[in-house]
């Protein structure tokens, strides 16, 4: 492991779908919302905010605000937000923030997908433990999750 | 690829000890200065705390307890540090989010090829 390492993570993933579909389920918000689990109030605009709560089964208590960067029609879209943000009564605000991008590639069977969220390297070592805090419900939540994924074809 | 989720439960399992341990605020507190602040005693540490010294020192056996500080004898004070392991926290953090991606990624799939 080196140092970098630790300051992102980069997934890469191929669609089998048009760019044009994959790029409107990336910057509608309506769609964004659907697979990501949030209810997001507005459509994304450049270098405007964006929240909605969360939809995601035991984490309906919590919002979700993003900061859009950049839209540069089916090719890129980049946003900023608050990683560990798991605590409603925490004011995040005056954190450092992670960059989340997403870009688009079309391949021979579909559309090649890689998002790289960075940043993680300035965000205080007390919030990135808090990440842990969730509860056991949470952790087999999301081992479910994770199992129902890897065991795809 | 795949996975076992009894593998992925296992590794989750074993992590339990460090995730009750650093479910505090103030033991989170104690591990951010020592990461930052390097190793030092129970009085530098208590310096600033809003809890007792005696309070910092029940911490601090917690911590060690679950792998992550450990003390040694330096002159006639003891020394508190990091176990070397613990550095590896952002990076189970990172394992998490990671994860987390993925299964975000999974619903994004099953939406657009649907």
């Amino acid at each position: 492991m080196s140092e970098a390492d630790t300051d992102r993570i980069e997934k890469k993933i191929v669609l089998r779908a048009p760019r044009s579909r994959v790029w409107r389920a990336l910057t509608n918000a309506g769609e964004f919302g659907a697979w990501f689990r949030v209810k997001l109030e507005g459509e994304f605009k450049e270098g405007a905010a964006i929240h909605g709560k969360i939809t995601h089964p035991g984490y309906e208590h919590l919002t979700m605000e993003l900061q859009v960067e950049r839209i540069e029609a089916e090719d890129y879209f980049a946003y900023r937000w608050h990683p560990y943000a798991v605590d409603p009564t925490f004011d995040y605000s005056v954190e450092p923030t992670t960059l989340v991008e997403f870009r688009l590639e079309e391949t021979d069977d579909g559309t090649l997908l890689t998002i790289v969220e960075s940043g993680f390297d300035q965000i205080p070592v007390e919030r990135r433990a808090q990440a842990f805090r969730m509860d056991d419900q949470g952790w087999a939540e999301q081992t479910r999750n994770i199992e129902r994924h890897v065991s795809q074809p | 690829m795949s996975r076992s989720r009894s593998a992925v439960e296992a590794r989750w399992t074993n992590a339990a000890p460090v995730f009750a341990a650093l479910g505090d605020t103030t033991r989170l507190r104690v591990v951010a200065r020592l990461c930052f602040d390097g190793p030092q005693s129970i009085t530098r540490l208590s310096e600033g705390a809003r809890v007792t010294r005696q309070a910092i020192t029940k911490h601090l056996h917690a911590l060690a307890d679950a792998g992550l500080v450990r003390d040694r004898r330096h002159g006639r004070e003891r020394i508190w540090e990091l176990e070397p392991g613990a550095l590896a926290i952002p990076r189970r953090c990172l394992d998490q989010i990671s994860e987390q991606w993925d299964a975000v990624i999974g619903r994004l799939k099953a939406f657009v090829e649907e």
